[in-house]
């Protein structure tokens, strides 16, 4: 479903020093397969993400989406594979302000093959619980709202595989375990895979399988750390 | 649908720029066709505004000056003709009709002219179209000497005149209260509306005018002017020799519309410059759009980068931006067009008030498809600039920005 290999990304910090602060040598998820990943503030986890969705593009190394291989696309081809294929559940949502909660939603299937599809759109709310709030916008709802609006988002488009970064990070605890617990099974539902990265043991705790980020990431291993001093927790 | 979707939300997020911008845009749009139509209208209305005369003969001097006089009745006359000049002119053979006309007395700033009954009898003052006495009305009598006048329809209309009514008029052209003569006349019939400067004009026997009490005496068989229609073109032509290039006494103005086209040559740097005002207008228009839509880039550009996140590719992030700003074009030209409307039927009114000369105003012209297109492509080439903006928006650092 998911392979990665020797996949490396470094970046030039602001002091002009260029630090490696990925490099995977092998990394696996099978179909419908959930793993979350731990690691600590910094070490790269969120780039490792984009690096898989084709946000940013890697410096070396291949990932494999479901046969499809995003490192050896262009850009347009990564963004194409990404809506084809991929959801993403951002630890600050990023819903779009402008737009209504169904909006917000179909726009999550609009770029893919399948196209949007105002009626699954609705379905996928309702699954979350949102039927009622189809025409309100984020800022009406309350932050456990607008999670769930997210997690209808990236599934909507029916993808084989999730990544979810810090999902729960902006919840608290009660409203963090219930999003946990719908991501995971909406995914099951959906057939996807789910890739979750956290630092927090609470969200660890209930995968079956967890993976220190800390020992797939060489880069992070390597004595005296490129991160710069000012990389700062979010 | 997602594309429309997508400006559509962002117009109405912005909606406070959407519409001030396009309003902007709508003045611009507006303020440049009605330039535009006000220039080519009026040209055409003042240059086929003959009522119905080929030539008109006056005393020596300005040409323009005669015609403004004697057709538009605007300006002052420029002299008197003896009576014996009308009554040569009017035999000649190359003549169809000859009217005398004798100007000098108003009513409220209304111009009283003098003229006889032949004009409303045998004169088409446009093609196939003949002076009228409303209903209830008449013409004044053959009597020389009659009392007696026939109101204009834009006067009437303006002074309340109707048939039965009294009035003095008033000596000079311009309206003074205490230059009033002592003559009553009555009116006898309104004309119906010819939409030519004649609507604002009182007619009354030339006689009238020539012994008004108070003018001169000596003057009392002069004309101001004689308005002719000739039996063939190439007569103009002759006419013209005899009066303006052998004698040196008197003026043919012939043929009126080119004498007030040339008036349009020698005021053609104003609408230049009108033009050119309009034109920068259009720029600045076009400048705002582009200023507003950059300076929201900052607040878009975590929805643009949303937007890549959820697969949308670059050139759909450009075209949105490119057709948002398009959007804001249109929506100021389909407004630019009640503006353009509403400023046309407005200067179209005071043209009328001013000079009897009636504007097309749904005259149709290329510059009113035109002008709309053009400002919609001004605005997309505005947009074009906060869209290579947000092409090159980097997702990853504007989703997780780094500290
Ligand atoms: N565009 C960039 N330019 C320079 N350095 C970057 C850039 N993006 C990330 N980094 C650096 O890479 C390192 C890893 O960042 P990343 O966001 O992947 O960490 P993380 O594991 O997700 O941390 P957190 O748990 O706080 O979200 C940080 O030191 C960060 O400063
Ligand atoms: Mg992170």
């Amino acid at each position: 479903m998911l392979a990665v290999t020797d996949l490396t990304k470094s970046f030039v910090s602001p002091e002009g020093v260029r630090g490696e602060i990925v490099r995977v040598r092998e990394f696996a998820l099978a179909a419908g397969e959930q793993v979350a990943l731990r690691g600590e503030s910094g070490s790269g986890k969120t780039t490792f993400l984009h690096l898989i969705a084709g946000i940013l593009a890697a410096d070396g190394g291949r990932v494999t989406i479901d046969g499809a291989e995003m490192t050896a696309l262009g850009e347009a081809g990564r963004d194409q594979l990404r809506a084809g294929k991929l959801g993403y559940v951002f630890q600050t949502f990023n819903l779009l302000q402008g737009f209504t909660v169904l909006e917000n939603v179909v726009l999550g299937m609009s770029f893919g093959p399948r196209g949007a599809d105002r009626a699954q759109a609705k379905e996928v709310l309702e699954r979350v619980g949102l039927g009622h709030r189809l025409g309100h916008f984020p800022g009406q709802l309350s932050t456990g709202q607008q999670q769930r609006v997210a997690v209808a988002r990236a599934l909507a488009n029916r993808p084989k595989l999730v990544l979810a970064d810090e999902p729960t990070g902006n919840l608290d605890r009660k409203h963090g375990r219930e999003a946990l617990a719908l991501i995971r099974e909406v995914c099951r539902e959906h057939g996807a895979a789910l890739l979750l990265v956290s630092h927090d043991e609470a969200v660890l705790g209930q995968f079956e399988t967890r993976r220190d980020f800390a020992a797939i990431n060489e880069a992070g291993q390597s004595a005296g750390s490129p991160r710069p001093a000012a990389s700062v927790s979010r | 649908m997602t594309l429309p979707l997508i400006i559509y939300r962002s117009l109405r997020q912005h909606a406070l720029s959407t519409i001030i911008t396009a309003g902007s845009i709508a003045l611009a749009c507006g303020l440049l066709m009605c330039v535009w139509m006000v220039k080519t209208q009026s040209q055409t209305a003042f240059t086929q505004t003959t009522t119905g005369f080929d030539a008109v003969l006056g005393a020596r001097g300005s040409k323009l000056q005669l015609v403004l006089n004697a057709i538009f009745h605007l300006e002052a006359s420029p002299g008197n003709l003896a009576w014996a000049d009308y009554e040569g002119i009017k035999r000649h053979p190359a003549v169809k009709t000859a009217i005398p006309i004798a100007v000098g007395d108003n009513l409220r700033g209304y111009r009283i002219v003098g003229t006889v009954p032949e004009l409303f009898e045998k004169v088409e003052y446009a093609p196939g179209k003949k002076f009228a006495v409303a209903a209830g009305g008449r013409l004044f009598g053959g009597a020389a000497d009659a009392r007696e006048a026939v109101a204009g329809a834009f006067v009437a209309r303006k002074l309340g005149l109707k048939v039965g009514d009294t009035f003095k008029p008033f000596h000079g052209l311009a309206f003074d209260e205490k230059n009033q003569h002592e003559e009553v006349f009555t009116v006898v019939g309104v004309m119906a509306a010819t939409n030519t400067p004649v609507d604002r004009v009182l007619w009354i026997p030339i006689k009238g005018v020539q012994t008004m009490s108070g003018h001169d005496a000596k003057a009392a068989t002069d004309v101001s002017a004689v308005l002719i229609q000739l039996r063939t073109a190439s007569a103009g032509f002759m006419l013209d020799m005899m009066y303006n290039k052998q004698g040196n006494r008197l003026t043919l103005a012939y043929p009126v519309g080119a004498i007030i086209a040339e008036l349009f040559g020698k005021i053609a740097w104003f609408d230049q410059v009108l033009t050119l005002v309009a034109y920068l207008v259009a720029l600045v228009a076009a400048g705002s759009v582009l200023a507003s839509i950059y300076n929201s880039m900052n607040a878009r550009r975590r929805d643009l980068a949303i937007l890549r996140a959820l697969g949308a590719r670059r050139r759909l992030i450009f075209g949105a931006v490119v057709a948002e700003a398009a959007c804001i074009g249109a929506l100021g030209a389909v407004v630019g067009f009640a503006v353009y409307l509403g400023l046309l039927a407005g200067v179209a009114e005071v043209i009328r008030a001013q000079t009897g000369v009636v504007l097309d105003v749904g005259a149709k012209h290329a510059v009113l498809w035109v002008c709309p297109l053009a400002m919609v492509g001004l605005c997309a080439l505005g947009g074009v600039i906060p869209a290579v903006k947000a092409y090159r928006t980097p997702v990853a650092e504007t989703l997780a920005p780094v500290s």
